[in-house]
């Protein structure tokens, strides 16, 4: 065989491995979303959305306690998440730009990003559900606004750090305080990005399980007390997917369906949304 | 300065030292975490000394010894034949991605990889005791026993009885997992590679494979290499897509087909449960083994993707 030959070859093979590769990713993706689309819609009934849970065993109910508990504890998370992480990143962006502080802090968020979230709950534990002695939905925002925090953080200062600094020098000239520069100039050119840093985050937190296992931990019963332990709906399907009865597994796969068409749709949505704004 | 100036100057201090304070919290987060973790785990640190809870396999809770041997064994091990599944694959995507697919596909490709990693872990790992390990136990698993299991050595890995509950199948899990991150990495950094020098290799007569091997991947290795143990970061500290599947066993497992432990599924299982201050604290400890061993592989990962980020912008 001549060299040349040997080299088609050798390039032949090696494209098609990495062609394969590709497929193999796409078929995971494929296998895994159609399995829960499956198994989901089967089980999706408006009982799921409007009934709450029955004892043990016994069959039907629904998960609107876990829906109402997941959406308590996303939302207060997002309000406690997101306003630090907006106020942070400006710092970063703005008054201490190309400093040394804001180098380490951004590089210190990326770290926090990929933090075993798992870490982040025995945390929240500590400090918030032992010296308290119980459970508590608040316990379980703060463990997710933990986790939101450097995400939105790290897309604000981004965001705002793409914002074109003839922009605020316009508005310096005009005799405006760099406060009021940063609030309706800075803010106002970079909102889409920030929102979408925004929705990615909310998308990130809303699929945790870990960091609400021991903090808003789980309740069986319908609750808004946030002071109290709070329904999830990861939670409930860790406990039903892993409990003895089919009536429980059907439903775990009916919320896993849900949540998963939420999370998806937030993080197309984001794309999208970056896509629209940046690409002109 | 004139009383007006200063008056107008004092909104915008409180504004910086509001934000300022906000990005404060990542400081007080981190060293928060490493504090708790330390104040927490301090009774256990005392009894059991940090070399002999590393190495201590009991993990009995009835007597009150607890060693870390075998659950930092299961996550070491369960993320070792994660990263070999999932980086070749992760490297294979992204070159299908950068240099071969044509344009129309690009994006949808890379799109949909993407997608991969938005599911959440819980879904995984329900995916993974549903319908993955059934799979695993029925047809993989006995005919990967098959094949090798008669080999000297190597057929130790497949061992046992294949149940699909083990490491094997928590494994798989968490490459697919991960494939994402390195994909999205690796092709980020192929992309830096200059178009100019790509051209050049080819004007030599340079097949597509050979620019890849030759231009490409020296190009961008450090990118490569940083996404790999950013990876390897986010797979030490998966609880959830391996929860369902590794059966919570305290023990060190010889076999591929074992039921396991990693320090995730040993914090998400008995975390709830400790009844004693020891077990407590004990818990908290191997939670500041993960913390750190994390920590080490993500300030890794970001030392090299900051290099290559130098590298590239000159």
């Amino acid at each position: 065989m001549t060299r040349e030959q040997t080299r088609k070859i050798e390039n032949y093979i090696a494209l098609s491995l990495s062609g394969l590769a590709a497929l193999a990713g796409l078929f995971w993706l494929v296998f895994i979303l159609g399995d829960v689309l499956v198994h989901g819609l089967g089980a999706l009934t408006p009982d799921l959305f409007l009934k709450d849970a029955v004892p043990a065993g016994m069959t039907g109910g629904g998960l609107r306690h876990a829906f109402v508990g997941q959406l308590l504890v996303t939302l207060a998370a997002t309000l406690i998440g997101v306003p630090l992480g907006v106020l942070g990143g400006t710092f970063l962006a703005e008054y201490a730009r190309g400093t040394h502080f804001a180098r380490v802090i951004s590089i210190l968020a990326d770290i926090m990003v990929s933090v075993p979230s798992i870490v982040i709950g025995a945390f929240a534990y500590a400090i918030l559900v032992r010296p308290l002695h119980h459970f508590s939905g608040w316990a379980g925002a703060v463990a997710l606004a933990i986790i939101m925090i450097p995400v939105v953080l790290r897309t604000t200062e981004d965001m705002l750090t793409l914002v074109p600094w003839t922009i605020r020098e316009a508005a310096f000239a005009l005799g405006a305080p760099y406060y009021k520069v940063i609030i309706q100039v800075v803010y106002r050119g970079a909102a889409t990005g920030i929102l979408t840093g925004v929705i990615l985050s909310i998308a990130r937190v809303a699929g945790e399980t870990a960091p609400l296992l021991f903090t808003s931990f789980n309740n069986a019963f319908f609750s808004t007390d946030m002071n109290g332990p709070l329904a999830s709906l990861t939670v409930s399907i860790f406990q039903y997917a892993m409990g003895p009865y089919d009536d429980w597994h059907r439903q775990a796969w009916a919320a896993s369906f849900v949540i998963t068409l939420f999370i998806l749709g937030l993080t197309i949505a984001g794309r999208a949304l970056l896509k629209w704004r940046y690409k002109k | 300065m004139t009383t007006e100036a200063k008056k107008r100057n004092i909104p915008d201090l409180l504004f910086s030292l509001l934000t300022g304070l906000a990005s404060f919290t990542i400081i007080l987060l981190i060293l928060g975490i490493l504090a708790t973790l330390l104040t927490e785990s301090w009774p256990a640190i005392r009894k059991f000394g940090f070399f002999r809870f590393l190495f201590t396999v009991e993990w009995n809770p009835v007597k009150e010894v607890f060693g870390a041997a075998s659950t930092v064994y299961g996550t070491l091990l369960t993320t070792f034949f994660a990263l070999l599944f999932a980086i070749p694959t992760a490297i294979g995507i992204a070159i299908f991605v950068t240099e071969i697919a044509p344009n129309f596909l690009k994006g949808p490709i890379g799109a949909a990889i993407e997608l991969l990693a938005a599911i959440p872990s819980i879904i995984y790992g329900m995916w993974g005791l549903f319908t993955l390990a059934p799979i695993m136990s029925k047809y993989i698993e006995p005919a990967l026993q098959k094949w090798f299991g008669s080999l000297p050595v190597l057929g130790m890995l497949f061992r046992g009885t294949p149940l699909g509950i083990d490491l094997l199948t928590a494994s798989v899990i968490l490459a697919i997992m991960i494939i994402p991150f390195t994909a999205s990495i690796s092709r980020d950094s192929f992309n830096l590679t200059p178009s100019v020098v790509k051209e050049s290799a080819y004007a030599m007569g340079a097949t597509q494979w050979e620019v890849v091997k030759d231009v490409v991947l020296p190009y961008s290795k450090l990118g490569v290499f940083g996404g790999a143990v950013l990876s390897l970061g986010r797979a030490l500290g998966e609880t959830m897509a391996v929860a369902f599947v590794l059966g919570n066993n305290h023990r060190i497992a010889t076999s591929l087909f074992d039921a396991a432990s990693t320090i995730t599924v040993t914090l998400a299982n008995e975390f709830a449960e400790a009844d004693s201050d020891l077990y407590l604290s004990s818990l908290y400890y191997l939670a500041l083994v993960l913390f750190g061993l994390s920590f080490l592989a993500l300030a890794t990962a970001k030392l090299f993707l900051l290099r290559a980020e130098k590298k590239y912008s000159r």
